[in-house]
């Protein structure tokens, strides 16, 4: 193990040459670019071994690593935003083809009008196809999450392809000390890729997509969904593992728990704002406040469970959103709804859109309020979703 | 290679009673292709007729070993296996078997995005001039003035673009017309795309009997009569090098091309065409011509 200090771009690009990719294919999009500008260099100076297609778009970045996939190579790209709604065709594509490919998502909003800044609402159109969806919290876990992918994606139990969602700018333009193991310890952790079931090259009798049966579309549908829960496991124990080799001695899976011990009053987040939010959780506890926190590391598979279990004692639940589906309410929402007893009331606030910085003494006001609603039995009327927005208060 | 060649190579890749429609140009075109490839080849198919002719599971009508893909998307999944092939060193032919509207216009930038690169690869458009897989809409090779689903009444009211000329002008080794009514060209022109490293385009001229609205017997006989009419000129661009096509060598002198109208009044996507309408197309075949001579004039040298 070494430690470097990286921005979030660079550690994602460490961890790609870490697990030994073989083909990488990609256009620039802000705020992505700069992974796939380092790895560019790394593959033009002989550093890593792979070949790289310089492709005329999004759709054409991720059919070219489609195609490197189904052919049985290990394989990556990375894109923001418009073009993650660029290549969304490609994107069920893959899932449906049972590829294990990775994908870097830098999250950035979606205009009009235009803006590079952080939300969560690209990577979460893409939360029904059938892609595993982490969310990292810093730049170690973006870098983390990135070869342990790999890892997830690759098993045969799984066999389903991954994004690393990442908050643009805050992560990827943001220099942290990364602890990156070396060669020999991943070698050990994620041998090459076993193509297997199958591999469409010359010689093999073999159609991969042909027409169906209706059946045929439904039945792959619910292997999907299977594949799914399996992962749930799957992801526990590959992180686990990961971490072992690390030296470290905790494991937070699918969600962080923090201070939820004996909280009467949950927040869950996911993304790089956890963190703030966890000094909020700190700064109310110093006051008395009986808070915790849930993080969602992986949005897909949601961990339903988990949720259930840490939110079983609790007064009440706030989910703070940064992504929302409009008609209805914050996307984290609906999936803790549908995941906790019907009985514990949940507050909804959307905060962040467009990149809009939410610092720790507003998830302290935002925390505050719900609490201070909740006591005073105003909660009936949490049914709706609030935005935070501040500047028009 | 010859019509013994072809017919003595066992292995098509076309299996009897696939899906195609009874005189479909496709089946001939792939017959061809698979016998010259042979089976060390693998197919990247986008959105099409072809979808369909691959076979409804768990049957096969094609016998290549085959990836179908998203409409826009074929030229890069083949990029991206001849990567994955290349990394490993394994050996072997990427095809891209695509309609027009999968290379023309939906995949156009793709398509574009992968000659630029000189992937080596090679991409048959089988150009049946429109979208005939969802019922015979126009498309960016369909005549001017077809009746098409999308042009009932008038006709397409655009002009069609020179798909073959547009990717030979990406500098790619080698681009060419073939037509499925001259099996050996076309079969000549595969083997040689076969033997260079890079890009191969190759344009296939593939009359489709319910979409021209000609009956099913006459597809060769109609492919044909492009050829004749002048309608459709076969030439060859082999690293550098531009040649008229012998099947067309006679027709640069316009005296020996049989009447344009042969070929327009024998397919009933044309029945709305006035003698005025014939004359205009007819002028922009001669502008066709020009350019083809023109090219051959200024990249005869080998
Ligand atoms: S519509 Fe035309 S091209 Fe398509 S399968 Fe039928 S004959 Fe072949």
């Amino acid at each position: 193990m070494m430690r470097r200090v990286l921005i979030g771009n660079i550690a994602v690009s460490e961890a790609v040459k870490l697990a030994n990719v073989d083909v990488i294919s990609a256009y620039p999009i802000t705020p992505q670019t700069i992974i796939v500008e380092k790895l560019a260099e790394m593959v033009e100076k002989g550093e890593l071994n792979a070949k790289y297609i310089r492709v005329d778009s999004e759709h054409s970045a991720l059919a070219a690593v489609y195609g490197a996939s189904a052919s049985g190579s290990r394989v990556f790209t990375a894109t923001s935003s418009h073009g993650l709604l660029y290549m969304y065709e490609m994107l069920w594509w893959t899932a449906n083809s049972r590829l294990p490919v990775v994908m870097a998502v830098v999250t950035r909003s979606i205009g009009p009008p235009w803006n590079i800044h952080t939300d969560h609402q690209d990577a979460l159109t893409i939360r029904d196809s059938g892609w595993i969806i982490g969310f990292a919290e810093n730049v170690q876990e973006a870098f983390d999450m990135t070869i342990m992918a790999y890892k997830i994606s690759e098993d045969k139990r799984v066999l389903l392809p991954s994004i690393v969602a990442l908050d643009g700018f805050i992560l990827s333009h943001t220099a942290e000390p990364v602890d990156l193991p070396t060669t020999s310890e991943i070698d050990g952790f994620l041998p090459p890729r076993d193509p297997s079931p199958f591999k469409v090259e010359p010689g093999t009798e073999f159609a991969v997509g042909n027409l169906g049966p209706d059946e045929v579309t439904m039945e792959l549908r619910w292997l999907i969904w299977r594949a799914m829960y399996r992962s749930k496991y799957v992801i526990e124990d590959v992180d686990k593992g990961y971490n072992k080799i690390l030296g470290r001695n905790y494991s937070h899976g699918l969600v962080e728990r923090y201070r939820v011990e004996d909280a009467k009053y949950l927040i869950v987040s996911m993304g790089s704002w956890s963190g703030d939010a966890k000094d909020a959780v700190d700064m109310l506890r110093d006051e008395g406040y009986e808070v915790g926190l849930a993080r969602i590391r992986y949005v897909r598979p949601f961990p339903s469970e988990i949720i259930r279990d840490i939110s079983s004692d609790v007064k009440a639940v706030l989910v703070i959103d940064r992504a929302v589906s409009m008609g209805s309410g914050g996307i984290l929402y609906s999936d803790i709804l549908r995941s906790i007893d019907r009985r514990t009331p949940v507050k909804n606030v959307i905060a962040g859109i467009g990149g809009v910085d939410v610092n720790q003494d507003h998830f302290k006001m935002i925390i505050e309020e719900f609490i201070d609603e909740f006591e005073k039995d105003e909660y009936h009327n949490w049914n709706d979703t609030y935005w935070f927005m501040p500047w028009m208060r | 290679m010859s019509m013994m060649d072809l017919a003595r190579s066992k292995w098509s890749g076309v299996y009897p009673g696939n899906p195609a429609c009874s005189g479909c140009p496709h089946n001939i075109g792939l017959k061809i292709l698979g016998k010259v490839l042979g089976e060390n080849s693998v197919l990247v198919v986008p959105a099409g007729c072809t979808s369909i002719i691959a076979g409804v599971w768990p049957k096969e009508g094609l016998g290549f070993p085959l990836l179908h893909v998203p409409f826009a998307s074929a030229a890069a999944v083949a990029s991206g296996i001849r990567a994955s092939m290349d990394k490993s060193g394994r050996d072997g032919t990427v095809v891209v078997w695509s309609g027009d509207g999968g290379a023309a216009d939906i995949g156009f930038a793709t398509l574009s995005g992968a000659a630029v690169r000189n992937e080596d690869i090679l991409v048959i458009v089988s150009d049946n001039e429109a979208y005939m897989n969802t019922g015979i809409q126009a498309s960016g090779t369909t005549t001017w003035k077809a009746l098409t689903t999308t042009s009932p009444i008038k006709g397409k009211t655009e002009e069609r673009k020179d798909l073959a000329l547009i990717m030979l002008m990406h500098r790619i080794p080698y681009a060419a017309t073939a037509s499925v009514a001259y099996p050996i060209d076309l079969a000549k022109k595969i083997e040689k795309a076969m033997e260079i490293r890079g890009f191969k385009f190759i344009h296939l001229h593939s009359p489709c009997p319910p979409g021209w609205r000609f009956d099913a017997g006459n597809t060769v006989e109609i492919a044909k009569l492009a050829v004749e009419t002048g309608a459709w000129i076969l030439w060859e661009f082999d690293r550098g090098r531009f040649s008229i096509s012998p099947q067309s060598r006679k027709y640069v002198d316009k005296k020996n091309r049989r009447p344009l109208e042969e070929y327009l009044k024998a397919q009933g996507r044309f029945k709305n065409l006035s003698d005025n309408d014939i004359r205009y197309i007819e002028a922009k075949l001669d502008e066709a011509w020009t350019y083809i001579l023109n090219l051959e004039k200024t990249l005869s040298k080998s």
